[in-house]
């Protein structure tokens, strides 16, 4: 509670703040609002431009027709479930990854360590963006194009995470080492039953982060996986939308719903550690 | 139960010796204090004994066994860390037992331990909490706690005591010394407050830039320290220095600030006219009409006694501790009991005690 | 920053790193090496023969107009991102940092839009600007307002600068968030105290005190308008029309992809990393500086 008000300063301002935030609030939503109620309509309705701003009676088979088959034949579940897989296989390979260099760079005097940790930090700087196409030639010769594995560790390649736990582990207290060292507990043992447990929150925190991350790719997706099989959707979904004329828009917004709950729903239903992970170690 | 001895122990990092060599021989069951002003390398002497440093010289013998090149593990030994190094997501419990169960000990001998020591130390019925959920007294025994269940050779302590609050750190002073002597286990204990290194240690290591400045026992160190350096060290108020020169044969000292004093043990060897440093306890110093006249400065009533700050007619400044009350300004006289003095070489600043009768 | 306590050993560490190590060279290091060395090189006509071209490339894209213009778009493009994403994120930081009913909620209900993908952001933005199928569109070309991004540059660059910045509003409104939060309560009483009425209070106090969180979202938000929303032009304008919406990121695409002008789209690469390297670099200086408060 604020103390330094008067109460009906407060009364005005807080009015003000609600009405603000209501504000913001609706902005967010409308767009939402709009395809979530679209998806309820058939075609027709969307195509004439009536926009409609409640429910109509075509959810069930929009949503039916969408998830079996798709309007350009791929079916959105697949393109669902590669999604899934890539968001998944971002989120727990960086964590691994991660946290095992971190541990070998904070808990042992490496040899080239700093060598270690400077080219770990030089990735940080350049986004998968720019380095592209020299990036797909490697994948292309590796013969992973149009595979999970091209698709995924690409992405794993920088070391945003790494930092990340580097930082906490540096938090970690000496007399733990050792405490440990005195009950006789080697790296990998204290490993699983120190350091593991106590990064449980930053691993969530990064679990979040790096799930949205890697199901909102759009690029690097757009250029290695090309092929129905691996195809997410998010490009399906813009894909659909391709040729303006006889684009069928109910199934657009039926698509796009599909496509932005799941990441939705993670950062929700994790919130708590989600925003204190990105604030408190994030970049 | 064993025996520690600490042969030339010595330490750099780098370029920098911070241990210049250290001896010590520790007895079965004792508990020796190491005290010393924050540097002095006390903290890293206890480290090279628990083997989470390695010496840059030197051996570590704990019961009769070499253990200068053995893990920390594989030397039969305990510690209590200054934040107590409990892991925040383990039980009180499982705290505890975490070392047993990395030996690889059946459950049920886990538990039996754990069992008594909790007892032991009145801590059962937190057995099942995590550390956050414990006051810090709490968490200091549940830290003893951890050392005891592993029947150690020596137990280690690093300062567990600073970050107690002064009446707890009194009353776990008093728990330590209990349990230490109850259990028997030989003990180094690693402080930089002197109240505890008195009250704690059946023998006291001064540490001094890296030198063991003075082994012995409390009251030894108190009665005869032997430098300055202890002499300064031990002791609140601090002993006051003054300076001296040896006179009449060395029967006496002649002080800067004006008269003479004879020593009341003997003669001291050297030349005459050597410079001396004198020492005397601020509570050893009384007020006599025919003493020194002390220009009072600073007057600080305690209670039960009254601490005097003032300064001689040469401007050196001097302690005086009196019982009950006294005068709040103005000049006091004050007398130096000849058989209160300590004699320290000027330069050296050793203690020079009387030459042994011809 | 090192500990005072670690573990022997040399194998175990070299195989704890080696999983990172070699992905980040196999995926980051060498394609990165590859874009520099690409930006120097030409290939013929045919695609048979490659020379060394030294800085030809670099000439050649400075002297060119399109992508000068392109450059100019960026700016454009990011400034108004990051100004747009930045104000709005903190004026309702600053409402919702206040202790009124229902905080929680609002935060939550403001907080989702990050995890929207930049391309759905910008799917969700048709319905809202698509001349003849959007609400607003629609409404505004029947109100007698021509309005069709598709046709007009102005138009086009405005509809994806706001899709862009909608989604970033989030993110800024997180960190501004916790910023606020961290303001010690002593240091805006003592304000208050010293007879500062609330808004002089805010930029006196509040607002310097949160420049850290501010100057850091700036790099943020930069680096997301610059790289990130590749997907939001993508789905939106495809870089039209007539060029209006075409950012760096996209021209490197459409040159590496659809001309496969390898030297060409590498050359921009390389500029485009050192604009990154450069933001970073200042981020850090700044960050350092900080430290030393």
């Amino acid at each position: 509670m604020s103390t330094t008000d008067s109460p009906g300063g407060r009364a005005g301002t807080d009015w003000l703040a609600h009405a603000v935030l209501l504000l913001g609030v609706v902005l967010f939503a409308l767009p939402l609002w709009i395809v979530l109620m679209g998806s309820s309509h058939d075609a027709a309705t969307i195509g004439r431009g009536e926009v409609p701003l409640l429910p109509g009676p075509h959810a069930a088979e929009n949503y039916a027709a969408a998830w079996g088959r798709g309007p350009t034949g791929v079916p959105v579940a697949r393109m669902l479930w590669n999604s899934t897989v890539m968001a998944l296989c971002v989120a727990v390979g960086k964590i691994a990854i991660s946290i095992l260099s971190a541990y070998a760079v904070v808990f042992f005097r490496l040899p080239g360590r700093n060598l270690v940790f400077w080219s770990i930090f030089l990735t940080l700087m350049l986004p998968v963006e720019v380095r592209i196409f020299p990036t797909f030639k490697v994948v292309s010769d590796l013969g992973l194009v149009n595979t999970y594995a091209g698709l995924i560790i690409p992405i794993i390649a920088s070391a945003t995470a790494t930092l990340l736990f580097r930082q906490f582990f540096l938090t970690i207290p000496d007399e733990f080492v050792e405490a440990a060292k005195m009950d006789g507990a080697g790296p990998l043992r204290f490993f699983r039953d120190v350091v593991l447990p106590l990064s449980r929150t930053n691993m969530a925190a990064l679990f979040v982060i790096l799930f949205v991350y890697g199901w909102n790719q759009y690029l690097w997706p757009l250029l290695v996986a090309t092929s129905e099989d691996v195809e997410t959707v998010v490009i399906g979904m813009v894909k659909m939308i391709g040729s303006e004329s006889n684009t069928d828009w109910s199934l657009v917004m039926t698509t796009c719903v599909l496509a932005l709950l799941p990441p939705v729903l993670v950062v929700l239903l994790m919130q708590r550690w989600f925003v204190k992970g990105l604030t408190e170690t994030e970049k | 139960m064993a025996t520690l001895d600490l042969a030339g122990i010595r330490k750099s990092f780098g370029p920098v010796e911070v241990l210049h060599g250290v001896d010590l021989a520790v007895r079965d069951g004792e508990m020796i204090v190491i005290v010393g002003a924050s540097g002095c390398g006390k903290s890293t002497l206890l480290r090279i004994v628990a083997g989470l440093e390695r010496p840059s010289g030197g051996r570590v013998v704990i019961g009769g066994r070499d253990v200068t090149a053995l893990e920390p593990a594989e030397r039969d030994i305990a510690m209590v860390f200054q934040n107590y190094a409990l892991y925040p997501h383990m039980t009180v419990a499982q705290n505890m037992g975490y070392g047993l169960r990395i030996r690889g000990l059946p459950r049920a001998e886990i538990a039996r331990r754990v069992g008594e020591a909790a007892a032991l130390l009145g801590i059962e019925a937190l057995l099942d909490r995590r550390p956050r959920q414990l006051s810090g007294g709490q968490r200091q025994r549940v830290a003893m706690g951890r050392a005891i269940v592993r029947e150690p050779k020596l137990f280690l302590f690093d300062e567990p005591l600073s970050n107690l609050d002064a009446k707890l750190r009194v009353q776990m002073r008093a728990e330590i010394r209990r349990l230490q002597k109850r259990l028997g286990v030989t003990s180094l204990f690693v402080t930089h407050d002197q109240v505890e290194a008195m009250t704690l240690g059946d023998r006291l290591v001064v540490m001094h830039q890296g030198h063991a400045a003075q082994v012995a026992t409390p009251m030894e160190v108190f009665e005869r320290p032997a430098d300055t350096y202890v002499a300064g060290f031990i002791g609140s108020p601090a002993m006051n220095v003054l300076a001296g020169r040896l006179a009449e044969g060395g029967r006496a000292v002649a002080l800067a600030a004006g008269p003479v004093i004879r020593f009341a043990d003997g003669p001291r060897p050297g030349a005459e006219g050597e410079p001396l440093t004198i020492g005397i306890r601020p509570e050893h110093l009384r007020p006599d009409p025919a003493g020194l006249p002390l220009a009072l400065e600073l007057v600080e009533p305690l209670g039960s006694e009254t601490v005097l700050h003032g300064r001689l007619p040469g401007g050196e400044a001097l302690v005086v501790k009196l019982a009950g009350a006294a005068p709040r300004e103005g000049v006091l006289p004050i007398a130096l009991p000849p058989e209160a003095l300590h004699v320290f070489q000027a330069g050296s600043g050793k203690r020079l005690d009387p030459a042994p009768p011809a | 920053m090192e500990r005072k306590t670690v573990f022997e050993g040399k194998l175990l560490p070299c195989l704890l790193v080696a999983p990172q190590l070699l992905v980040t060279i196999l995926f980051f290091f060498w394609p990165a090496g590859q874009a520099v060395w690409f930006a120097f090189l030409r290939q013929d006509a045919f695609g048979i023969r490659t020379s060394f071209v030294g800085l030809e490339n670099f000439q050649d894209l400075f002297a060119d107009p399109l992508y000068l213009e392109t450059l100019r778009n960026t700016l454009v493009f990011a400034a108004g991102v990051s100004l747009i994403a930045l104000t709005v994120a903190l004026l309702l930081a600053v409402m919702a940092d206040r202790q009124i009913r229902g905080a929680g909620l609002y935060r939550i209900l403001l907080v989702w839009p990050y995890a929207i993908a930049p391309a759905v952001a910008a799917v969700l933005w048709i319905f809202l600007f698509h001349p003849q199928i959007g609400l607003l569109g629609r409404a505004l070309n029947e109100a007698g307002l021509p309005f069709d991004y598709k046709l007009n540059g102005t138009q086009a660059m405005l509809v994806v600068i706001l899709a862009a910045a909608w989604k970033q509003v989030s993110y800024n409104f997180i960190f501004f968030l916790a910023g606020l939060q961290s303001i010690p309560k002593s240091v805006l009483e003592a304000a208050a105290i010293d007879g500062a009425r609330p808004a002089y209070r805010f930029w006196t106090v509040t607002f310097p005190l949160l420049s850290p969180t501010t100057f850091f979202l700036l790099v943020v938000n930069l680096v997301y308008a610059f790289f990130e929303t590749f997907g939001v032009i993508d789905a939106l304008t495809k870089g039209g029309p007539a060029r209006a919406t075409e950012t760096l990121i996209y021209r490197a695409y459409i040159d590496g992809r659809v001309n496969l002008d390898l030297g060409m789209s590498s050359a921009q690469s390389v500029v485009l990393m050192l604009v990154v390297i450069l933001l970073t670099a200042v981020q850090f200086r700044f960050i350092e500086r900080r430290v030393h408060y």
